[in-house]
Order: C-alpha cells, then sequence, then structure tokens
C-alpha cells in the first residue's frame, strides 16, 4: 500500500492555518491515488514526531505543505520525522530545485521519500495562475491585467525571495499578463505601493503563502490600502489609486494546490495513475461550473 | 447435541476453507485444521470439540459458529494489527470468551476513549457496528444529537469548543457535545477516533505491547532549535509547575509518561487517561519557551497594603481564571470573590491611574529614575 503524509506548520492560535492540509488531504483522499491520506503538524496533533507511526503503508512519501526551502525543510521535519542520515544535500538543491531523498525514518520499520516542498515545485506556477482565474471568475483573464506574487522577503529566508522570484519568472514567460511582478512584504519592491508597480488598471496580487492568517488576511489587505480595518472586511476587486485590486489570499488554498502535492509524490516514484488530471479538472472553477 | 442454524453465511465459510487449505486456524479460542485424507474439518472450541465434513459446516452448533464468526471478522475483516488491537479492548476481548461476548455485544459493549463513549454491537453474522458520541450524550436520544456518517468529520467536530473557541490541543477536555456517529465499521471508527484523537490510538497500542517509545524532557530540550532553544533555561523545577499546570486531567486527557529525565521523575500527577502521552507536546514546548523567558527575572520583594479579604480575593481570581470557572460566577453573586463586579471594585480601590497594584509601580527603580529626571527638567 501507497502511504501520502501531508507535513505542514499548524498553529496553535489560527484554525485556518491547518485548513488546506486537510483540504487538499480530502481531494487527494477522494481520488483513491493512495490507500491512505495522513497529516502531521509541527502545531498541532498528530505532531511530526508522531505522523508516520499512523501510516500503514510499505511505500510512504511525504510532502512538506510548505512555500520554500529552508528551516522547515531541511532541518525541523527531518529531524522530527527522524530521517536518518539526512543531510540537505540529499536534494542538490539550488535553493528552489528540490526532489526527494528516499531515507529510514527512525520512528517507524521503514524507508519514506521525503519530498521537497510544494511552493518550490514548477507546477506551483499553475496554481498561482488558477488562483487569477478564480478570484476574476475568467477563465481566460490575462489581457489587461497585471500579476502580482507577494512573498515575505528574504529578512527570514533568502529561498523564501527565490521562490516568488522563480513563479513570477515563469508566469511572465507565459506571456498570459501584460505585467508579472514580485513583490514583498519587509523589503523592495513592497506590496504597500502596489499600484506603483504596474501601469495595467486591473492588478491581481496573490500572496505565495501557504495558509491564511495573519499576514494575508490582516497586513497585506491594510497594507496595500484594500480596507483601513481588515474586520470590515475589502471587495474584490477593490480600488486603490485609480487601480483595481483583485486580491487573492493565500495561494495555498486554491484546490488545485493538491496536484502539485500529487506531483511531488509522482515525482519520487508514487504510482497515482490519472489522479493528476482528475484534480486538475475536479477543481478548476469553469469546469465545475459547465458540469453544475 | 443440539445442532441450530449457525447463521455462517457462505462468504465466510469459503473464507474458512481457504485458509484451512493453507495452514490451521488457533485464534480466540477457536482451534480448527483441515484433515484432507479424511476429508474432514476439526473443530475445537472451549467447551466443544466437532469434526464435520464441508457440508456439514453450515450446520455448525451456534456456539462453534460463533467462534468462527470472530475469526472472520477479526482476520478478513478488520484492517491492520492496531485497528484489530483498539476493536478488541473496545470489547474487552481479553476478559471474555467469546460467548459470553456475542451476548453482551447484543445489547452493545461501552467503552470511554477520552470524551468519546464507544459501543459496540454486533450482527448476526457477527460483523462488529459501532457508535460513538460525547460521554455527555450517553443517555440523550440519537434523534436528539447530530447524525454523522464520515469518520473524517471528526476532524471538524472537534476543532472548535462548544463556545467556538479554536482547540489547538485535540486531546484537551473540551470536545463539544451534540453528535453522533451512530453506524460505523471497524475501520471507520479507527479513522473517526484517530481524527478526534491524533495518534492516540497507536501510542496506546505501542504501550500495550510493552514498546512505547519515551521522550522525556531532558530529551525534548537537547532536539529544540531555533527560537525553541530557550527552553534549555527553563529550571527543572519550572518543568515540574509546567508539567502541573498543562498536562493534569483537567487540560489534557494524554496519560503523561514523560518526566524530567528516566532517572529523575516529576511530582506532578501524570493523570488516569487510558492513552499515553509518549514527549512534551509543542503545547508545552511553546508555553515552556514562554515560562523560560520570565524565569529570568529575579524576584523582588513589593509591599502592598491589602485587606484580608483582599488578598484571599486575588488568590480566589487566580484559581478561577487557573481552573476555568469565571463563566460559572453568576453575574449579581457578589459574594464570589472573582465575581466581576467584586473585581471591578477591587480595581478601582487599589490600582492608581497607571494600573499599579496598590499604587506601587512594577519596577520602583525605573520609576524612581524617571521621577529624578522630572526633577531635574523642572
Amino acid at each position: 500500500m501507497q502511504s501520502l503524509v501531508i507535513v505542514a506548520h499548524g498553529s496553535h492560535l489560527n484554525p485556518d492555518s491547518a485548513t488546506p492540509t486537510h483540504t487538499h488531504a480530502d481531494t487527494i483522499r477522494a481520488t483513491s491515488a493512495f490507500g491512505e491520506v495522513r497529516t502531521g503538524f509541527w502545531k498541532e496533533q498528530p505532531s511530526l514526531r508522531e505522523v508516520l507511526r499512523t501510516a500503514r503503508g510499505e511505500d510512504i512519501y511525504v510532502v512538506p505543505l510548505f512555500i520554500s526551502e529552508g528551516y522547515f525543510t531541511e532541518r525541523v521535519i527531518p529531524r522530527e520525522l527522524r530521517l536518518e542520515g539526512w543531510d540537505p544535500d540529499l536534494w542538490d538543491s539550488d535553493g528552489i530545485s528540490a526532489d526527494t531523498a528516499t531515507l529510514p525514518a527512525g520512528d517507524i520499520d521503514n524507508e519514506v521519500h521525503y519530498c521537497g516542498p510544494v511552493g518550490t515545485h514548477e507546477a506551483m506556477t499553475d496554481v498561482l495562475i488558477r488562483r487569477a482565474v478564480s478570484v476574476t471568475g475568467d477563465e481566460h483573464v490575462g489581457d489587461g491585467f497585471g500579476f502580482a506574487v507577494v512573498g515575505h522577503g528574504t529578512e527570514r529566508n533568502e529561498n523564501s525571495a527565490k521562490a516568488i522570484e522563480y513563479h513570477t519568472d515563469r508566469i511572465r514567460e507565459t506571456g498570459r499578463f501584460d505585467e508579472v511582478k514580485a513583490l514583498f512584504m519587509d523589503e523592495e519592491p513592497e506590496v504597500d505601493d502596489v499600484a506603483d508597480h504596474f501601469d495595467t488598471e486591473d492588478i491581481i496580487v496573490v500572496p505565495l503563502f501557504i495558509a491564511d492568517g495573519f499576514h494575508t488576511q490582516e497586513d497585506i489587505p491594510e497594507d496595500m490600502g484594500l480596507t483601513d480595518d481588515y474586520r470590515k472586511g475589502y471587495d474584490v476587486p477593490a480600488e486603490v489609486d485609480g487601480h483595481r485590486i483583485w486580491y487573492g489570499g493565500a495561494v495555498g488554498t486554491e484546490e488545485l494546490t493538491a496536484d502539485v502535492i500529487l506531483e511531488r509524490a509522482a515525482d519520487a516514484g508514487a504510482d497515482i495513475g490519472d489522479a493528476i488530471a482528475r484534480v486538475r479538472q475536479q477543481t478548476n472553477p469553469t469546469t465545475e461550473a459547465a458540469g453544475d | 447435541m443440539s445442532t441450530i442454524e449457525s447463521g455462517l453465511s457462505a462468504t465466510q465459510l469459503a473464507a474458512f476453507r481457504e485458509h484451512l487449505t493453507e495452514e490451521p486456524i488457533e485464534y480466540d479460542g477457536l482451534i480448527a485444521n483441515h484433515d484432507a485424507d479424511e476429508a474432514v474439518y476439526h473443530i475445537e472450541t472451549p467447551d466443544r470439540e466437532t469434526s464435520v465434513a464441508a457440508d456439514e459446516l453450515s450446520t455448525l452448533a451456534a456456539e462453534q459458529a460463533a467462534y468462527l464468526t470472530n475469526w472472520y471478522f477479526y482476520t478478513q475483516q478488520v484492517g491492520g494489527e492496531v485497528t484489530r488491537a483498539f476493536c478488541r479492548w473496545l470489547e474487552l476481548a481479553d476478559e471474555r470468551p467469546v460467548p459470553d461476548r456475542y451476548a453482551a455485544l447484543e445489547n452493545g459493549i461501552d467503552r470511554e476513549w477520552g470524551q468519546l463513549a464507544v459501543t459496540t454491537t454486533i450482527s448476526d453474522n457477527g460483523s462488529r457496528r459501532y457508535e460513538i458520541r460525547h460521554v455527555d450524550d450517553s443517555d440523550a436520544a440519537a434523534d436528539a444529537l447530530t447524525t454523522h456518517t464520515d469518520p473524517l468529520d471528526a476532524r471538524d467536530i472537534g476543532t472548535l469548543d462548544a463556545d467556538d473557541r479554536y482547540r489547538p490541543l485535540r486531546t484537551a477536555p473540551s470536545l463539544t457535545a451534540g453528535w453522533l456517529f451512530a453506524d460505523l465499521t471497524a475501520n471507520e471508527v479507527y479513522e473517526a477516533v484517530e481524527a478526534f484523537y491524533p495518534a492516540t490510538i497507536v501510542n496506546w497500542h505501542r504501550e500495550q505491547r510493552g514498546e512505547l517509545d519515551v521522550d522525556h524532557w531532558r530529551d525534548e530540550q537537547d532536539r529544540q532549535s531555533g527560537i525553541y532553544n530557550l527552553i534549555t533555561v527553563l529550571p527543572d523545577e519550572a518543568v515540574d509547575w509546567a508539567a502541573a499546570a498543562c498536562c493534569d486531567d483537567s487540560q489534557c486527557l494524554k496519560r503523561r509518561e514523560w518526566e524530567l529525565s528516566e532517572a529523575e521523575p516529576l511530582t506532578a500527577e501524570g493523570g488516569d487517561g487510558v492513552f499515553p502521552c509518549r514527549e512534551p507536546c509543542s503545547m508545552v514546548v511553546a508555553a515552556g519557551r514562554e515560562w523560560a523567558k520570565l524565569e529570568r527575572e529575579d524576584t523582588q520583594t513589593y509591599e502592598f497594603a491589602l485587606t484580608p479579604s483582599e488578598k484571599e480575593q486575588i488568590e480566589a481570581i487566580i484559581d478561577a481564571v487557573a481552573d476555568d470557572t469565571v463563566d460559572e460566577i453568576r453575574e449579581a453573586d457578589v459574594s464570589e470573590a472573582a465575581n466581576r463586579y467584586r473585581v471591578r471594585y477591587l480595581r478601582e480601590k487599589r490600582f492608581d491611574e497607571a494600573g499599579n497594584l496598590a499604587g506601587t509601580p512594577t519596577h520602583p527603580e525605573d520609576h524612581d529614575e524617571h521621577a529624578d529626571s522630572d526633577d531635574t527638567d523642572r
């Protein structure tokens, strides 16, 4: 049996932190691509320390639902999962190219396939674009629109900015949007001045974050001027300095993120049949509407 | 010897026969083998020995048939060793032989797992069915509860408490009531309990086998990195206070098995929970980090003028918050020391404009310095 184990941060304070993890786990369960799908958290139960013992398969694929390679994916998770012989060099990554390492896990009498985080997989670019579709409700959105991918910046993790730039470049290369830019919360170019960075009247803004929380629901909407108090909410689109801002919230809540988890496991050797194609179909807001 | 219709299904008998072509059965009081030369099945249960031909298997006495359906259920229908062990615990399998158990299962066998009341019943063919409800709903009519069928619904039920506050610790005794999983299979009851109380069954199972791997506080300290390195400076006596504060049964239903170290037990109670806690959880570590910061402070002698009742009132307020009884104090019951009006009165009387108790500054030296500089300015 194949087991998929999704590991995520979770929160002691915010119940929404784990929501994307559970939602994507459910989407993948529905494909029956894995005999079981388990979830484990740094801050919630089951803990990263104990999640592997809840998995019963012989082939275990661990996918971190994290945005970037760094402290959590390279240090905390391998330590907590007790991956024996782990070394970040096993991923042979330049900061955005982690793939898979297969290692014995001390907690169980078995090897696990430890995959790179979802945030640096190339398929995450598609999720960002999908979020542009879902936030505008237009499956052909692109012409006349700018697209801002928002991240923390390098203050805490230099790879965090690399992931933002990587997807920004990939979206730009599609030629679909008039302008595509990376903006940051704690360094230039700052998301606060979003309107200054675009010529297009319409700007789609999508934070490359896994879950909605303080940054995506409070900081960024207020910093961009969508609202003076996040508790009052904001319009989508909202008018700011003559631009229409289509704010998408954390990309990790987009249902298609389940696809990236599957891609990571498939890259590590999981046999998942046509699950990727089915998830892409099921999570597409336009095909869903057609189905209804 | 009376033989009555055993209720054995063709599927069960086929599985039984097929298994015996490979190897004998010895399970839960049932011993069976197939003598191919004689074309006969030898079936032994604690009170009966039978040798029957294949076409006579369907007429086994009910008592022996029960042993056979019991074997079928546990070896052919329940997936996995841990689920099997849990389901056997649910029906007290190690305490009662099969006939007694089957009689009890007719009416249902009740067990408690944290705040879950799990009832096992049996159908005519030996399949078990499971019902889960909140222990506080034990006597509630089923139609007064919200029925669920998907075991993963347990995850959502357990996210918020009865006041819609987030439950960061799923094993806290704050599970909301009012729901019912009326009819679950063995594999589903496992998944529902796993969703309510993650990893508790598998840790309980390891403990049952004498294989629970306990990581004590010092192991936890040694493992930390980043901001949680700070717990390495938490004094040992503070670990005891932390365990008493966080791991008491009133706060978490796990039974704490970790100590300061294997050779250094904590004095705090570990609790009576059915499932073990094998290492300090992330909540305890996060709280420990905060306490490590606070414990860096030196004590300071303050002088407060309070009436005896006011001193006791402050103690009662701390108790009310620590024991989460604030909401139980009636609004107009000013005889309760932690009553809101009583506390507001105390604040009016004893706090100065800066919020200092009895007008005593928290940092008298800083206060004096500021006072001096003010004087100088003048």
